[in-house]
């Protein structure tokens, strides 16, 4: 029982005087080393899986072929074919965050409104599943259905319908758009489903009783309201989306210039390169991407929570 | 802030219906609120006065009926252009905006400009006493705060009538008697003509120039306080508004007999089986050695400051009943005594035995 | 209480457009799993059969692929169950102030493109591991940690831990009866949520695995698809199945669990 008494004492000063302050202080910090004890399984677990590999993908970045300190790794991966995999990454990002905010928004929404509990119980669950559905499953769900011989181009080409005629092709950024959807449509929805349904009827309610029309409404409090949700979802899908590997391997492998994808064929060794540690440049480029739009979503999430948790 | 030249609206609701499915909310409502009132709307939950107000409001929307403000028929004018002001139960201040934003708000949308709008705001922050807190939140204002400003807002546009959902039922006991005064007194000063729902009786008849009691979607009875206490028109009102005991009863031609004596009936029920609705006020009581049914025994008594309140049995039938009396009087009357009942009331209501 | 009824003028109704937007969220999420299933069974004269299941049920390289990942999969439950509970919960009895360091170290794997983890682990990672396929154990340990915390996380911020230590402890309990006999059953349903998510999280996994040249069920998937695009699309569906089932499992013995519980009063 002594140590649960020991954490109630904690701070309080069980005698004054100078004499006894550093006891107390050690006494103190071997409490509080002995709390941090317990996690350091955690942490020796962490240092080992995420910090050694992250931090040697940092410092090989700036290794060169010779062992010195260089910054001509980063040169090359800022040229060339490996600059248009980066800026391919961000477009497929930014393109694969705005539909899927735009589609998973307006779910969100419809569900919301809705009213039905039915509905926001089966969207909810359903969404879970399907954000965790990506990868190599998906790439062949959607072979089946729009791939060449799917079977929805298939029956779409008996009434004359020919998707591929177009510029849209599965194998393609295209493709991966509208695959990407399959997972981010569900994100968006689980991110953004709360704010929406955090929106009282009593805002609404008093601002038309003010006088306000519907657009003044969502112009004055509506929109401001769900701009911190939104853009944080939007940043959080982007993230995903730029980092994601599986499908657009499994889809496009190599034809299609991806930052992820080709940082795997350097692995590989698919691709030689003349630095060799250019594939390291590569994936600091990808953590600092990521790391901006995270704490970018971080950032914004925390903006909505101030007001929901007030209501 | 000049307030003598508004006069208050005069409000008609006549003949209100409103259903949802095969539950008649509203059941013929005919109300009205002469200029500068202010008329509790007082019931149990379900009984429509919230709906009542919200068609008012022109939240809602009736199925038979009127709504005529000043002797312009508003029934079918959308909300936003009813000219009204609203404070809702909780939580309606818009969180994202700061206390003067939100009483400028209904400003702002009629498209009053940014300085003018901003001294009215703050002027009416200075009303309700919240002048210091015009740049903080939601968020970091208690409830009765947020109430404040919600009916700052409500008033900034000079509203036609004030509407009052239930304000005060989700604050603390403390703040509740605090701000009724305050939400009585700036209304007043203003001179709105003002419609103000709730459940809680105290709160209605302290603040009210009338109180209109409803039930089931029926106004059962509209009156001063005083009245609506003193003579209720009916078992429900009698039973709704203050303490009431009920002391089973024989109705006998006109007569009520209760507790061995005979009084007349004031009406209600005429059922078999009766009880009689007498105010703990009304009953005498007197140390005594009887046991008759003019008699009972003193069983728990509360001290209330200026009163006390004893809980009495009687022997006529073992019923529980209250009888207040000044404290002065009560000092002997211990638990244990056996005392005599007078009921000193000049008429009694009725009401079936076996409810509550 | 008698239900308040009340109507709106004001409150968003769904019209038209709402609910042809939940029809077409509807139709964009089954139509791939349809297609998928149909795509499986279909023979190109347009008869069905099931031929592609069995090719693929008779490969060896399912069983062992699939093999290989239950592997992984109840290695890294084991880490959830052996590193993660006992931490979470030792964090919100005795370490709160570690809070935020913590909440931060499990969000890392959130900001490390997995690419990243996997280049990071060829890297810097000893030769024995990397012979071993149960490193990737390890590295989904951390992959999985971001879902597995908040779970873990939200659960016993339910259930106010400090509270019912103190209680137990001060009428006598020891350590291992407070953390078998209150906390465990208490947050049952958060370890059951940490759970499935790793194993959906490790079965679906394929970055690491692929790099790392083994053969785990999504990347012999790969591989098989390359070829023989009917049979991954089979395998394909039998593994949503297999994680559906699973869903369905864990959540039904959660609920028994959870009724036993209450039943009986406390743990």
């Amino acid at each position: 029982m002594t140590d649960l008494i020991q954490s109630h004492n904690e701070g309080a000063a069980t005698q004054s005087g100078g004499a006894n302050v550093s006891r107390r202080n050690k006494s103190n910090f071997r409490k509080v080393l002995f709390d941090y004890s317990g996690l350091i399984p955690f942490f020796i677990f962490s240092v080992i899986f995420i910090g050694l590999p992250t931090l040697s993908v940092v410092y090989l970045a700036f290794i060169g072929n010779s062992g010195e300190v260089t910054l001509a790794n980063i040169r090359v991966a800022l040229q060339a074919e490996y600059l248009t995999s980066l800026t391919g990454s961000l477009k497929l990002g930014f393109f694969s965050a705005l539909t899927g905010a735009i589609t998973g928004l307006a779910i969100s929404y419809a569900v919301a409104i809705s009213g039905k509990k039915k509905i926001q119980r089966v969207v909810s669950t359903a969404s879970g599943v399907f954000a965790n559905t990506g990868g190599v499953p998906l790439a062949f769900f959607f072979i089946a259905a729009v791939g060449n011989y799917g079977l929805v181009t298939v029956n779409l080409q008996k009434i004359g319908i020919d998707i591929y005629s177009g510029s849209f092709t599965l194998f393609g950024f295209s493709g991966l758009i509208l695959v990407y959807l399959y997972f981010q449509i569900p994100l968006m929805v689980i991110v953004t489903y709360p704010a929406i349904e955090g929106i009282r009827n009593e805002w609404r309610e008093a601002a038309i009783n003010l006088g306000a029309t519907k657009s003044m409404y969502w112009k004055y409090i509506g929109i401001p309201l769900l701009v911190p949700a939104v853009s944080g979802a939007f940043l959080l899908l982007f993230a995903n989306a730029f980092a994601a590997y599986a499908t657009a391997n499994v889809l496009t492998s190599g034809t299609l210039p991806l930052l992820p994808v080709q940082i795997g064929s350097l692995v590989n060794g698919n691709v030689i390169a003349d630095q060799s540690n250019v594939g390291m440049a590569m994936g600091l480029e990808m953590i600092i991407v990521v790391a901006i739009a995270m704490t970018g979503y971080t950032v914004l999430d925390r903006k909505t929570s101030k007001w929901r948790k007030s209501s | 802030m000049n307030t003598s030249s508004k006069r208050g609206s005069l409000v008609e609701l006549s003949n209100l219906v409103r259903r949802f499915g095969d539950v008649t909310a509203l059941d013929g409502l005919n109300l009205t609120l002469q200029p500068g009132e202010l008329v509790a709307l007082l019931g149990p939950s379900g009984c429509g006065k919230t709906t009542a107000l919200r068609l008012l409001a022109g939240l809602d929307l009736a199925d038979e009926g009127q709504v005529i403000v000043d002797g312009q028929d508003l029934t079918n004018v959308p909300a936003n252009k009813r000219d009204m002001g609203m404070v809702f139960q909780a939580y309606s201040l818009f969180p994202n905006l700061t206390a003067v934003e939100n009483v400028a708000f209904g400003l702002k949308v009629r498209g009053v400009d940014e300085t003018k709008r901003n001294k009215k705001a703050q002027e009416l922050l200075e009303l309700v006493g919240l002048s210091k807190q015009a740049n903080r939140y939601s968020h970091q204002m208690s409830g009765g705060q947020q109430q404040r400003v919600a009916l700052a807002r409500a008033l900034a546009i000079e509203p036609k009538v004030l509407l009052l959902d239930e304000p005060l039922s989700a604050l603390d006991a403390k703040v509740r008697t605090q701000l009724r005064d305050e939400i009585r007194r700036v209304q007043l000063e203003v001179g709105t003509t003002t419609l103000f729902v709730t459940h809680d009786q105290e709160e209605a008849m302290a603040m009210a120039d009338r109180v209109g009691v409803m039930s089931n979607g029926k106004l059962e009875q509209i009156d001063a306080p005083d009245k609506i206490y003193a003579n209720p028109s009916t078992a429900f009102v009698a039973t709704f508004v203050g303490a009431m005991n009920r002391i089973p009863a024989i109705l006998n031609s006109g007569k009520v007999s209760v507790l061995g004596q005979s009084i007349t009936h004031g009406g209600g029920s005429n059922a078999s089986s009766l009880v009689a609705l007498v105010r703990p006020e009304s009953i005498e009581v007197k140390i005594s050695n009887t046991n008759d049914a003019k008699s009972g025994v003193v069983l728990a008594r509360s001290f209330l400051g200026p009163q006390t309140r004893l809980t009495i049995k009687t022997h006529e039938s073992n019923t529980h009943i209250h009888v207040d009396l000044p404290s002065s009087e009560a000092l002997d009357l211990i638990s244990g005594t056996n005392v005599s009942l007078k009921i000193t009331a000049a008429t009694v209501l009725t009401d079936a035995d076996g409810k509550n | 209480m008698t239900k308040i009824k009340s109507g709106s003028t004001v409150t968003p109704k769904p019209g038209f457009g709402l609910n042809s937007v939940m029809i077409f969220g509807a139709l964009f999420f089954t139509i791939p799993i349809i297609s998928a299933f149909i795509f499986s069974v279909q023979v190109g004269d347009g008869s069905y059969s099931v031929f592609a299941y069995m090719r693929m049920l008779q490969d060896p390289g399912l069983a062992s692929s699939l093999w290989l990942s239950t592997r992984l999969a109840l290695m890294t439950v084991a880490i959830v169950l052996l590193l993660m509970v006992p931490t979470v919960t030792w964090l919100h009895i005795r370490a709160q102030r570690a809070k935020r360091v913590v909440e931060f170290i499990t969000l890392l794997p959130l900001i490390i493109p997995p690419v990243v983890t996997a280049l990071g682990i060829l890297n810097s990672m000893p030769g024995f591991l990397l012979n071993t396929p149960y490193l990737l154990g390890f590295v989904y340990g951390v992959l999985t940690m971001p879902y597995t915390y908040r779970s873990l996380d939200t659960g016993l911020n339910a259930i106010d831990v400090r509270t019912l230590v103190d209680a137990a402890r001060g009428l006598g309990a020891s350590w291992r009866q407070v953390l078998s006999g209150i906390i465990a059953p208490n947050i049952k349903s958060a370890i059951f949520g940490a759970v499935f998510l790793a194993v959906a999280l490790v079965l679906g996994e394929f970055v690491v695995a692929s790099l790392l040249l083994w053969d785990t069920l999504p990347s012999w998937m790969a591989i098989v698809g390359q070829a023989d695009a009917e049979g991954a699309v089979a395998v394909s569906v039998l593994s949503l199945l297999f994680v559906w089932i699973l869903l369905m499992v864990l959540s039904l013995l959660d609920r028994r669990r959870k009724v036993r519980v209450n039943v009986g009063g406390m743990a």
